[in-house]
């Protein structure tokens, strides 16, 4: 049987299945119910500072090969994460992920600080939502001094708890955008957020049908731009920082095809609607039924796998 | 590799133009659209007005040719939609959710409140075309509220029996509580009970109290709870409830009520879309 528990960064992993930031995590019980299903970790859907609306319906939209969503990262503000995470840590399943998000570099360090006391096991900094753009400007994922302004305001208070950063797919050098982020202290990455973003427009209205007209993409067919962004983050980091590899994950094969490229974890988060509410369990079967069959008898020797194959790394 | 409860085809929503208009009392309209979306008693689509907004909405008849919803104008957005006219345009997507489930023959109390009574005669059609014999209790705060009433009239073997708070029409009460009299009433003439299963759908109060009978009477029911909906598939998580966390918009909007008894926010209170519980 592959082993696929681990410990990262203090941080022990029974699996390296993850429910990504933005699904279902909206409360303590929800977030209980995926590690039910078989998940190793949880991600809190971005948390904010203060009450913030998303936007109108339709908000997420998909087909079988893509979905597109523009939710707008809608938040009822620190109270309620205080309640939520408060009644998760009186009976915590799996280690939780804390997704934060602020509109300067100055409230990342104020909700970052606010977050750090109600102790999740990591902090993740989501700095490349791409649909709330119009609101906010681009992304500070887009730009390697900006990305590591937030990353060092953050690491100035968060204490012994790791601090992940969540990257954009959507730049021209996600490696170079990682390594400002490692030398300004994060201990690790999520790679990838949404795709694009894209739109899609109904024929007979002739209107976008998302009511913020663009969204991120997600789902199976963003799974190859995942890939290549967790290769070019491994490499650029030279494997030193974990990675979440997140995008597309339908199967414990892309699962291992993730961490070949680099990841440590697997964020599965678009992925509940193609397969289920199970798609943490049946992914870990797969990847034990995978190892068995390959003789592989750990997942932490495939991270990286392809990297030590290739002649050049 | 599609989930085999959740099917994938309607998850974009397209438009389709309004075949029929019907205004069933002041503020409630049906609609009529030239499709089917497949949909089974209970479940329910998301409308988009587009340029406007998406809402949930039961479904109201699928016939297998065309499809309909019957919505209170409460919101802006129902209120644009009941000011469309045939012809128009509005974005379907689903159908979503778990539905009313009972066998060929069975023996059903339905319990609708206000626009309810939609989604209700939707089972009730079903459920007479397997054969089963059926006790309708429609309740409205008045007669003018009262909907479907003429269609539930012409199904077979159905037994119509109507409340109104303020008795202008039927029993004057909730539609409960007349269920209840007359389970209390009928309770010894039979060996069997009067009923195999109840159906509810209808405002949260009503379904509490539908849930504390057939607890009590040890009858199984099943109930269609109200959340707030966003992406009606599973992804944005908007419909949890405590302490299940589990998604409504999967698990349910129908209900067994030995699950709704577990959920301890029933009847309690609700999350808005920012996720913040607010009090029934």
């Amino acid at each position: 049987m592959m082993n696929l528990s681990q410990t990262l960064l203090g941080v022990t992993f029974q699996n390296p299945t993850v429910l990504a930031s933005g699904i279902w995590g909206i409360t303590a019980a929800s977030w209980r119910r995926v590690a039910a299903c078989g998940a190793g970790a949880v991600t809190t859907k971005s948390l904010w500072l203060k009450e913030h609306r998303g936007h109108a319906n339709p908000v997420i939209i998909s087909t079988e090969h893509w979905t597109l969503n523009a939710v707008g990262v809608p938040d009822a503000g620190i109270e309620k994460a205080r309640e939520e995470i408060g009644d998760y840590n009186k009976n915590k399943p799996v280690p939780l992920i804390g997704n934060i998000i602020a509109d300067t570099a100055d409230n990342y360090g104020l909700i970052a600080s606010e977050i750090v006391k109600l102790k999740p096991d990591v902090l993740e900094v989501n700095i490349s939502c791409p649909n709330v753009e119009d609101e906010f400007g681009r992304p500070f994922a887009c730009s390697g001094p900006d990305a590591a302004a937030v990353t060092k305001t953050v690491k100035a208070v968060s204490g012994k708890i790791p601090v992940f950063i969540k990257l954009s797919p959507n730049v021209e050098n996600i490696g170079r955008i990682a390594l400002a982020c490692a030398e300004a202290g994060a201990d690790g990455f999520t790679v990838i957020n949404t795709v694009g973003p894209g739109m899609a427009i109904d024929l007979r209205s002739r209107m976008p049908i998302l009511t913020n007209k663009v969204g991120g993409l997600s789902g199976p067919a963003i799974k190859p731009i995942a890939v290549k962004c967790i290769a070019d983050v491994y490499r650029a980091t030279g494997g030193s920082k974990p990675i979440i590899g997140t995008g597309g994950v339908m199967t414990g094969e892309d699962a291992i095809e993730m961490l070949l490229a680099g990841a440590s974890l697997i964020g599965i988060g678009t992925g509940i609607a193609y397969r289920g509410e199970m798609i943490f369990k049946l992914v870990c079967d797969e990847m034990k039924a995978w190892g068995k069959s390959e003789g592989v008898k750990d997942m932490k020797e495939l991270v990286g796998g392809m990297h030590r194959t290739l002649p050049n790394g | 590799m599609p989930s085999k409860n959740i099917p994938l085809q309607h998850r974009l929503p397209t438009t389709y133009r309004i075949q029929a208009v019907k205004k069933e009392t002041e503020f409630v309209t049906t609609m009529t659209f030239p499709v089917s979306l497949g949909a089974k008693p209970g479940q329910f689509v998301m409308a988009w007005l587009p340029g406007v907004e998406e809402i949930p909405m039961s479904v109201a008849l699928d016939d297998g040719k065309k499809l309909q919803i019957t919505f209170f104008a409460v919101g802006d957005t129902t209120r644009k939609l009941a000011q469309l006219k045939k012809g128009d345009l509005v974005g379907l997507r689903g159908p979503f959710g778990t539905q009313y489930e009972w066998k060929p023959k069975q023996r059903l109390a339905l319990v609708a409140g206000g626009y309810g009574a939609a989604p209700m005669f939707f089972a009730a059609s079903a459920a007479a075309e397997n054969g089963c014999s059926l006790e309708v209790f429609v309740g409205a705060r008045s007669k003018e509220h009262l909907l479907y009433i003429q269609a539930f009239r012409k199904l077979p073997k159905t037994a119509l029996h109507i409340a109104t708070d303020d008795g202008s029409e039927g029993f004057k009460g909730f539609n409960v509580g007349l269920l209840d009299k007359i389970l209390t009433d009928r309770k010894h003439s039979k060996s069997k009970p009067f009923v195999d299963q109840i159906f509810a759908c209808g405002p949260e109060r009503m379904l509490v109290a539908v849930s504390n009978l057939s607890f009590a009477k040890k009858i199984p029911s099943q109930l269609s709870l109200e959340r707030y909906m966003k992406c009606g598939y599973g992804l944005c998580g908007n419909c949890v409830v405590d302490p299940l966390g589990i998604r409504l918009c999967v698990d349910g909007p129908v209900v067994r009520n030995e699950t709704c008894r577990k959920i301890s926010e029933f009847g309690k209170c609700h999350r808005d879309g920012l996720g913040k519980k607010h009090a029934f």
